[in-house]
């Protein structure tokens, strides 16, 4: 488990979130993820996983309240500042969201060419990331070559490639069958290993209960249960 | 840049039948507009051919002495408005009567016709208001007999060149509007056929004036084309009514090449702004 002292790479401090035609998405959610951990978020549809998620890599901002992700303040984050936060970031998604006309090696190498990414330094990363996902032979394939598992590896992939400290994953196994399933979450848990934190939202009960990680569950915007707070109370110090 | 332009260069490798759609809309909104700056720039040109036309002549009485008339002539030209004075004498009138009405070559005699002083205004100044101030200023000589300039005529031309012009600015306006509403349109759709390519480049950090430079170049890119496009179907359009109807007047090489730089600026920035929209958007 996590060291309870580990400094928040992720710190929630009383975040609300209001739609103008929904309503409350998110009320007053404070919590803290710590650099390395792995978090399960959890809850029915429509209880704010995925909000939660896009506050975390700034797609949403809060109505109330303060996100910090690894330094960078929500309520004072430009254009520039968000872009520059991203690159930090893995972002993992339910339908792959791959580009269908290129292959996966190209998929995982687009994510280092519009960042910059000098091309010298982009063929050695894309060939470690997709290895690391265990998909170096089919690196010249399509999407439409690829399983739904294997396809959500590319997209792991291009989540690693740029070394984040964080991988944001939202309902990752959602389009997967067991086994494809069972496959992601273990390489989920080998890349949590080699020191990068994984916040996942999951529907898959039989996966939190297996795992024995921090859970966080979610019921119409509110936080209902964190299975850290249950073993420490969390510090009101934001 | 090299991968702006490379991915410029896959969006029409990509949806060619897109990229040609777009183009061909490029092309046929700048061409109706170009049709119309073809109609507006020849009516212009025949109201100018026209308006060259306006002169005051100033008939000089019998035996004014040609020192006068010298004088009257320095100081006419030196008036704001007046292009050009010039003395006519009976015998210069003589020779271009019957230069201009042959028929009648023999009935003239210069004892019949009288000296003038001609008067060409400057363009700008061929309103009806000044030629009749200046008619009237040159009517104070004590030597000028008569002056004409054709009243009627000139209020005719003048009242033709200002409905033309508000005509000309009011198409014009509306026709552009058309095009820059159509072609932000077409964009609009190569920006949305590209949605995810877009969402994909923001999650992994890639920064606004990164996502737009390809779409930039692409619309940069239509817009040319689509430019020259419309000036070859203008360019048919004025050689077919040239040669079926009227001889007409083409754009000049520098105001063509406008036309297609317009195509161009049209493209680059109705993709910017329609990017821009998209990024705001979503």
């Amino acid at each position: 488990m996590t060291e309870p002292k580990a400094p928040g790479i992720i710190r929630f401090a009383n975040v609300s979130k209001e739609y103008p035609r929904t309503g409350t998405a998110l009320a007053g959610i404070s919590l803290e993820v710590a650099k390395g951990e792995f978090v399960f978020l959890t809850g029915p549809s429509g209880s704010g996983k995925s909000t939660l998620l896009k506050m975390i890599y700034l797609e949403e901002r809060p109505s109330r309240g303060d996100v910090k992700v690894s330094g960078v303040l929500a309520s004072a984050a430009h254009g520039a500042d968000v872009a520059r936060l991203r690159r930090k970031l893995g972002i993992v998604f339910q339908d792959f969201r791959l580009l269908e006309d290129r292959t996966a090696e190209h998929n995982v190498s687009f994510a280092l060419e519009v960042i910059g990414t000098p091309r010298a330094a982009i063929g050695p990363k894309v060939a470690r990331a997709l290895a690391q996902v265990g998909l170096a032979s089919k690196a010249g394939s399509l999407p439409r070559e690829l399983s739904g598992g294997e396809q959500q590896r590319v997209a792991i992939a291009r989540a690693l490639v740029n070394d984040p400290f964080v991988l944001i994953a939202d309902e990752p196994t959602g389009n997967l069958d067991d086994r494809a399933t069972r496959g992601i979450f273990q390489l989920l848990r080998d890349i949590n290993a080699a020191g990068t934190a994984v916040v996942m939202a999951t529907h898959n009960l039989d996966l939190i209960r297996r795992s024995g990680l921090r859970t966080i569950e979610l019921n119409r915007g509110q936080l209902v249960f964190d299975s850290a707070a249950e073993a420490r109370p969390v510090e009101d110090d934001a | 840049m090299r991968l702006a332009l490379r991915e410029a260069f896959m969006g029409f490798q990509r949806a060619p039948l897109l990229s040609a759609l777009s183009i061909l809309t490029i092309g046929f909104s700048l061409f109706a507009f170009g049709l119309f700056g073809l109609v507006a720039l020849n009516i212009r040109n025949a109201v100018q051919q026209v308006e060259e036309r306006v002169e005051i002549r100033a008939f000089l009485t019998d035996g004014t002495p040609v020192e006068a008339a010298a004088a009257a002539v320095g100081d006419v030209g030196s008036f704001p408005e007046v292009l050009k004075a010039e003395f006519v004498s009976k015998e210069q009138a003589l020779v271009l009567a019957r230069r201009e009405l042959k028929e009648f070559r023999e009935e003239f005699d210069a004892s019949v016709l009288p000296a003038s002083i001609d008067v060409r205004l400057k363009d700008g100044y061929r309103d009806p208001r000044t030629v009749s101030a200046v008619a009237a200023r040159l009517r104070a000589y004590p030597f000028v007999d008569e002056v004409r300039y054709g009243d009627d005529w000139v209020e005719k031309v003048y009242r033709l060149r200002t409905i033309a012009t508000v005509a000309g600015i009011a198409l014009g306006l509306a026709f552009a509007s058309v095009a820059v509403i159509i072609i932000g349109t077409t964009i609009r759709m190569t920006v949305l056929s590209r949605a995810r390519e877009i969402a994909i480049m923001r999650m992994v950090g890639a920064t606004d004036g990164f996502i737009r430079s390809p779409f930039l170049i692409e619309g940069f890119v239509k817009g040319i084309l689509g430019g020259l496009m419309a000036l070859l179907l203008t360019w048919a359009a004025h050689q077919l009514i040239s040669s079926q109807l009227i001889e007409t007047q083409f754009f000049a090489p520098r105001l063509a090449g406008l036309g297609v730089a317009a195509g161009a600026l049209i493209g680059a920035l109705g993709s910017a702004l329609s990017v821009g929209r998209h990024l705001r958007d979503v």
